[in-house]
């Protein structure tokens, strides 16, 4: 079976979980016998062409893929594209839309030219940003078209202040498609609910976690001396950072003896930084920024416990390689990833006492921290790509039988 | 001649409600949950009492009216009688109106349903005695029948029973100590002089107690009719059957939809159609059959899960923590004398504690899942954990006390003097 997949980011060029989620089943693709052309959006060397075609196992492992030479990114907001375009069109002359609109209008627009010339037998894109893309490429082709939801609109403005030209384009996509994939039940009925899809179209299939052996690392110098509570995210509305902290001022009063890290950025950064001063606790927080790759790993080994607080989560998959790293988790029943682990702790978002009380008892109970941090990564074990990947071969399986 | 022997367990646990880091020192209501959730005592107990003890104690009474030779027993651990003299003492009055037919036996365990013979034979003495108080109090008898929690037995422990006076014992006819032979005969427990082992035969208790609604099972839907026939197939190759099985199957496991109360109502017909057949209480087959064979059981059994050991109590890290904890107290909390404080003490020991923190859900299925009244096992022992440190605060405020009371007091006789 072919696949011919929209995305828009990639490892090692991701700023979040999409790009993650992306490599994993891509690779579950691959050993359940399916070949996946992927196409996303990037912004290359001005000067090249507006597309790159990859061969080889540079990309994933993938045989082809093409890279858009674009300037969409994923998680930003249209005021970021404009920064970034502006900044851009200081340089040269740009190729690029004039904003995130008109860009996205050109990813479709080549999206649909790549479906010409591409044999498959399925289309299958991840969140909107691809959807004007994949829908173009289904009506060139007249093949079935598979949207894979891993965040609606609603989840990253957390309800407020909705961008309804997202919104728009998130629904017509789900509408135009012929299967609806799910990351979680909490996402398959927010759709339900907020889109207006009928339950039927809609399948979950939650994410999985690559599963390799790291090598121990040194203990770090902080954690010798101190505990420490981890929160690595995007530092947005969505993801609760303002809950990790006002949870901190409490487990303080009662566990001085540990350190809190930040690792991310994003529009909360600052503000994040400032409630940390303005509550007394700037010796109590490590900002450490953006993190990438190896330096990911390490903040989860040296971590006590990873908290992710999210507001509203379709699936998430850091607790799973916080797990990995053999690191307890506490994550929020707001969560896609709360319904497919049980060995770790759960908790309200807006619950702060909760938080603030399961944190202090991972801290102080050493056998709690044990039984999570083994039962925990145990659990995550059992949770691969290969299986994901399968599950959405039955939904593509259930499409190709349609046709006969 | 065979004889089905009915024991039924009933017991509730005092549950502690959900207790953070910020009610140690604040708060010392440990068991008063008054939220919707199944922590709240008082409301299972009503919502138990409504599908389970009042129609199916009506339905004992029925039937021990229309049939003299049916005969049950009961085994009440004193924390579920407690909870019923205070939140539903009609239940308490109806298992009195059976207990009045004069055909309805209790057995004796530790009051606090706890895990007492195993951490601390001081306290073990201490609940049975407990624990028979409160039978004699409420129901004018006197128990000649031991059973332990969750049928927790050892050849130390029918030893021990055996000193104390009891002439019987109930356990586990677990497989991997009997072998070839039957659960349908009585025993003599392994070092014991007089005593009886009587032994439950789990699969025919089973048949009634897990699989009597579940439709995959080759039997269902399982009649009074074809269970007497099974029973009647036992005659010459038994001298009793035993029936042990937690009393809110009726009702609670099995819902009355399932039809087993119905299944019940026909039961004592069905079983005395034959007049090979009849029913005995645990005391009554003591005495009219001998042991034939010894039971020996070196190691712990217990009635729980597919193991019959103790893991679903102490099988991991947090388990073995909070019991290591809880009875490290004993000396501090008992030297307080303080009944308030050993009183909740005490309670905190009951079983069910630590069966809400047992972790192996995935290969023992949803049973842990569908009686763990907490979102994990990881909250059932921080609520647990935090309410120790509440507790030992508590102790070592008295102990002060008393020491200052006791230095003052000399101070003032130096004084005098």
């Amino acid at each position: 079976m072919r696949v011919l997949m929209f995305g828009w980011e990639f490892p090692p060029f991701n700023s979040g979980g999409l790009g993650t989620a992306c490599l994993g089943l891509t690779k579950g693709l691959k050993n359940n016998d399916v070949e996946v052309t992927f196409v996303l959006p990037r912004k290359v060397n001005l000067d090249v062409d507006f597309l790159k075609i990859v061969y080889g196992d540079d990309f994933g492992s993938m045989k082809k893929s093409y890279v858009i030479n674009s300037l969409l990114q994923g998680y930003s907001t249209s005021e970021e594209y404009d920064t970034r375009i502006f900044a851009e069109s200081e340089k040269k002359p740009v190729i690029y839309g004039r904003n995130l609109f008109e860009e996205v209008e050109r990813y479709a627009e080549i999206g649909g030219e790549i479906a010409k010339n591409e044999e498959f037998d399925i289309i299958h894109a991840h969140d909107w940003l691809t959807y004007q893309a994949a829908i173009n490429a289904k009506k060139v082709s007249g093949k079935y078209l598979v949207i894979h939801v891993h965040a609606t609109e609603l989840d990253r403005s957390g309800g407020n202040n909705v961008n309804q030209y997202v919104y728009d384009i998130e629904k017509k996509g789900m509408e135009e498609a012929d299967a609806v994939i799910a990351v979680s039940n909490f996402t398959r009925q927010k759709i339900i609910d907020n889109y207006g899809i009928s339950s039927d179209k809609i399948k979950v299939v939650h994410n999985a976690v690559e599963f390799e052996n790291y090598a121990l690392h040194e203990m770090h110098t902080l954690k010798r001396t101190k505990k420490i509570v981890l929160f690595l995210g995007r530092l947005t509305l969505q993801k609760g950072p303002d809950y990790f902290v006002y949870a901190a001022k409490k487990v303080l009063e009662y566990y001085p003896n540990v350190v809190f890290v930040v690792s991310g950025s994003g529009d909360m950064e600052k503000p994040i930084i400032r409630k940390v001063a303005e509550l007394d606790l700037a010796d109590k927080f490590i900002f450490t920024g953006f993190l990438r790759g190896k330096d990911i790993q390490e903040a989860y080994h040296m971590a006590d416990l990873y908290v992710m607080p999210s507001v509203s989560e379709p699936f998430g998959i850091s607790p799973l390689e916080a797990l990995k790293c053999e690191t307890p988790v506490l994550i929020s029943n707001q969560s896609g990833v709360s319904e497919v682990l049980n060995h770790c702790l759960k908790a309200d978002f807006w619950d702060v006492d909760e938080i603030a009380n399961k944190i202090v008892s991972v801290l102080k109970y050493n056998e709690l921290y044990r039984c999570l941090k083994e039962n925990g990564s145990r659990e995550v074990k059992s949770l691969n790509w290969n299986e994901s990947a399968h599950r959405c071969v039955d939904v593509y399986n259930g499409l190709l039988r349609r046709k006969e | 001649m065979v004889s089905i022997c009915f024991y039924f367990q009933v017991h509730q646990p005092f549950r502690i409600r959900k207790y953070s880091i910020f009610d140690i020192g604040k708060n010392d209501n440990y068991f008063s949950d008054s939220s919707e959730t199944n922590l709240n005592n008082e409301k299972i107990l009503k919502k138990v009492s409504e599908k389970c003890y009042l129609p199916m104690n009506s339905l004992l009474l029925e039937l021990l009216e229309k049939y003299p030779q049916f005969k049950v027993s009961f085994s009440f651990s004193g924390v579920y009688l407690e909870q019923l003299e205070k939140y539903a003492p009609d239940v308490l009055e109806s298992f009195k109106k059976l207990v009045d037919t004069g055909r309805v036996e209790i057995l004796a365990e530790t009051y606090y349903h706890s895990l007492s013979f195993l951490f601390s034979r001081g306290e073990f003495y201490e609940q049975v005695k407990k624990h028979k108080e409160i039978v004699e109090r409420l129901f004018g008898k006197t128990p000649e029948v031991f059973r332990n929690t969750e049928l927790i037995y050892n050849n130390e422990l029918a030893k021990v029973v055996e000193r104390m006076g009891y002439k019987g014992i109930i356990s586990e006819g677990a497989p991997s100590i009997l072998g070839w032979r039957s659960p349908n005969y009585l025993y003599s427990p392994s070092g014991t002089e007089k005593i009886k082992v009587l032994l439950k035969n789990y699969k025919m208790s089973d048949d009634i107690a897990f699989r009597f609604s579940e439709k995959s099972w080759k039997e269902w839907p399982l009649t009074s009719q074809k269970y007497a026939q099974w029973v009647n197939a036992v005659n010459g190759g038994g001298e009793v059957i035993n029936l042990f099985m937690d009393y809110e199957t009726f009702g609670e496991h099995q819902w009355k939809e399932t039809g087993i109360f119905e299944f019940m109502r026909h039961f004592p017909e069905e079983i005395l159609k034959s007049s090979d057949n009849d029913f005995k209480t645990p005391s009554e087959v003591v005495n009219s059959y001998p042991a034939r064979g010894t039971f020996d059981s070196p190691r712990f059994i217990s009635w729980a899960d597919v193991e019959r050991d103790l893991s679903a109590w102490i099988g991991n890290e947090i388990q073995n923590a909070a019991i290591k904890k809880i009875y490290s107290l004993g000396f501090k909390v008992l030297k307080t004398q303080d009944s308030d404080i050993i009183e909740k003490w005490r309670k905190l020991q009951t079983s069910d504690h630590f069966y809400y923190m047992c972790t192996k859900w995935f290969s023992d299925g949803d049973v842990h899942k569908y009686f763990n009244p907490y979102q994990s096992p990881y909250d059932a022992f921080i609520s647990y954990m935090n309410v120790l440190h509440d507790l030992e605060l508590h102790a070592d405020e008295l102990l002060k006390k008393r020491t200052l009371v006791a230095s003052n007091t000399r101070e003032n006789i130096y004084k005098e003097n």
